[in-house]
């Protein structure tokens, strides 16, 4: 079913154009991750069990603490996991909730730079650059320094820049959490586009739920310490959504009950 | 049907960019003042304090000189600025300033050059950093003046000995400010380059380095201070016949007890010194600017 969503809803490349179909994908097969050692150890993450199948948008939703974040960290690569495999195929690559741009460039330059990185040529990198900015809406925004955009802008910058290293897979680390509603709905669109374009396979990491319900095509729950994967839902409401339409609210209702139940668990 | 279909057809951006142009004109940055006004208004803002300051000192000079406290020998702002204008017209003291001005330039480029390549191999080589790291930092505590005994024996009354000191006294800071650099670059941003796939070296040269480039420029800051006392130190004990430096000459004046002529070469130190600590805080006021770290922009 979720399979099916992907294939109807993600039809064919559009803009920067990449060959046609996901490659990327990400498993993770009993999964812990302890922080410390002896009495003083943290469990983040336990036992988690979690496919994102190729060219899926999956949000991962839970309160703060459940280990969102290192589970991502775990997916990129920047973390070992306890016990359990992470398997990913596809090259990877991340947004943080801070655009983490590189202040000593423009906005070109942080896009250029993930281009060099993969090894494309000065002159190609310029034009892909210019592609990619065109891309998140930033034409003749190339020239400008992290500091003289604004929080909206930067973030696009950042995902340009995510887009530039030509990944299959796309973690996202609550990467509108700082921004303002009207910002954040107009990222929705664009990321939406982008996805589609791409055929990326995306793990998004939030804690608001309409959000998930907007963007996912499938929402996983995490319960809080230890995170655990406690339900699923798959989200069947056709594209182009609305963060305030009906549908996404309802669902969100019904998954915002499913959080609220397990988080009372976790506090008996 | 799929948004991005709409939005190539046309359909749907109308709306996305409106919406996009409201959001865009409401976080629009003010326009920024032209480059060349915007040099005037900085470059004025500060000088006159400076100026300020030169005038409060001279009016303090000139009011002992006018009480009369040690009348014979202590010299006026008149007379003494009169004195270095002379000077100024003769060629040894240009002669003097060449070579002193040489001097700290190859002392300092070797300092940088020295301290840039321990700071960077001791940043990243962590039991080089166990041993050498608080080393640098006692070296940086030591008076550069006790070291020319060693560096006379060593080399010679020569300026090799000079120079020798000078790297002694600068390299640590600037090393120190590199290696401050490194270990202050954001994780975040560690992190970002590394997801990118930049490798060790990349992510040194394309990263880490930029990173550290305040920290640096602080340390050449620091470096350049005590470059430039070092310097002066060791041209009053290194005295080489036939070479007129800044230091010779000032120690000359005390020879012939030339309060005048001292008190002139004393300004001209303080003012070449003062010139080249400015150009670094320009840098440095350069490079926040650009990163957007000053409260201006």
């Amino acid at each position: 079913m979720v399979r099916q969503v992907t294939a109807t809803g993600h039809p064919a490349p559009v803009g920067v154009a990449k060959v046609a179909g996901s490659t990327g994908s990400v498993r993770l097969a009993g999964v812990s991750k302890v922080f410390g050692r002896g009495s003083s150890a943290v469990r983040a993450l336990d036992k988690i069990m979690l496919e994102v199948p190729p060219g899926e948008f999956t949000c991962l939703i839970g309160a703060s603490g459940c280990g969102k974040s290192t589970l991502l960290s775990l997916v990129a690569g920047l973390e070992q996991p306890t016990s359990g495999t992470v398997s990913v195929s596809g090259r990877v690559a991340i947004m943080f909730q801070e655009p983490a741009l590189f202040p000593w460039l423009t906005a070109a330059g942080n896009v250029e730079l993930a281009l060099r990185a993969r090894g494309v040529g000065r002159a190609e990198r310029r034009q892909r650059a210019a592609e990619l900015l065109e891309m998140v809406h930033l034409t003749g925004f190339g020239g400008k320094r992290p500091h003289e955009l604004s929080g909206g802008m930067r973030q696009r910058v950042a995902l340009a820049r995510a887009l530039a290293q030509d990944a299959d897979v796309l973690l996202m680390d609550e990467p509108f959490g700082a921004l303002d509603a009207m910002t954040r709905d107009l990222l929705h669109d664009e990321l939406d586009r982008v996805c589609a374009g791409r055929q990326l396979t995306t793990l998004f990491v939030t804690h608001n739920v309409r959000e998930a319900v907007r963007l996912g095509d499938r929402v996983v729950v995490l319960s809080s310490r230890p995170g655990r994967v406690v339900d699923q839902f798959d989200v069947p409401i056709e594209r182009p959504r609305r963060i305030d339409s009906t549908p996404v609210a309802e669902l969100a209702a019904r998954i915002t009950d499913r959080l609220r139940e397990e988080m009372s668990h976790g506090s008996q | 049907m799929d948004p991005s279909d709409k939005a190539e057809a046309g359909t749907a951006l109308p709306a996305y960019a409106e919406r996009l142009a409201w959001l865009e004109a409401q976080e629009a940055a003010p326009p920024a003042d032209s480059r060349g006004r915007r040099l005037a208004a900085g470059f004025w803002a500060a000088l006159w304090p400076k100026v300020l300051a030169v005038a409060i000192v001279l009016a303090i000079w000139q009011a002992i000189h006018v009480s009369g406290w040690k009348k014979l020998i202590f010299p006026g702002p008149g007379g003494t600025l009169a004195d270095l204008w002379d000077q100024l017209q003769t060629g040894l003291l240009w002669h003097a300033i060449a070579t002193t001005a040489e001097r700290a330039v190859i002392g300092f480029g070797l300092a940088v050059l020295i301290g840039s390549v321990i700071g960077a191999l001791v940043s990243r080589i962590p039991p080089l950093r166990a041993a050498v790291g608080s080393m640098i930092t006692g070296l940086q505590t030591m008076p550069s003046i006790a070291w020319f005994p060693f560096a006379i024996i060593l080399f010679g009354i020569n300026t090799t000995a000079i120079l020798f000191v000078i790297v002694l006294g600068a390299a640590p800071s600037i090393a120190n400010g590199l290696i401050a650099g490194v270990d202050y670059t954001p994780p975040l941003l560690l992190r970002a380059g590394k997801m990118m796939g930049l490798g060790r070296l990349s992510l040194y040269r394309h990263l880490i380095l930029p990173a550290s480039l305040p920290a640096f420029v602080a340390g050449l800051r620091q470096g350049w201070a005590f470059a430039w006392r070092s310097l002066m130190a060791g041209e009053l004990l290194v005295i080489i016949a036939n070479q007129p430096s800044l230091g010779v000459l000032l120690s000359t004046d005390q020879d012939q007890a030339d309060m005048q002529g001292a008190t002139s070469i004393m300004i001209v130190i303080l003012v070449l010194g003062i010139v080249v600590h400015t150009l670094f805080s320009m840098a440095d006021r350069s490079i926040r600017r650009r990163w957007g770290l000053s409260g201006t922009v």
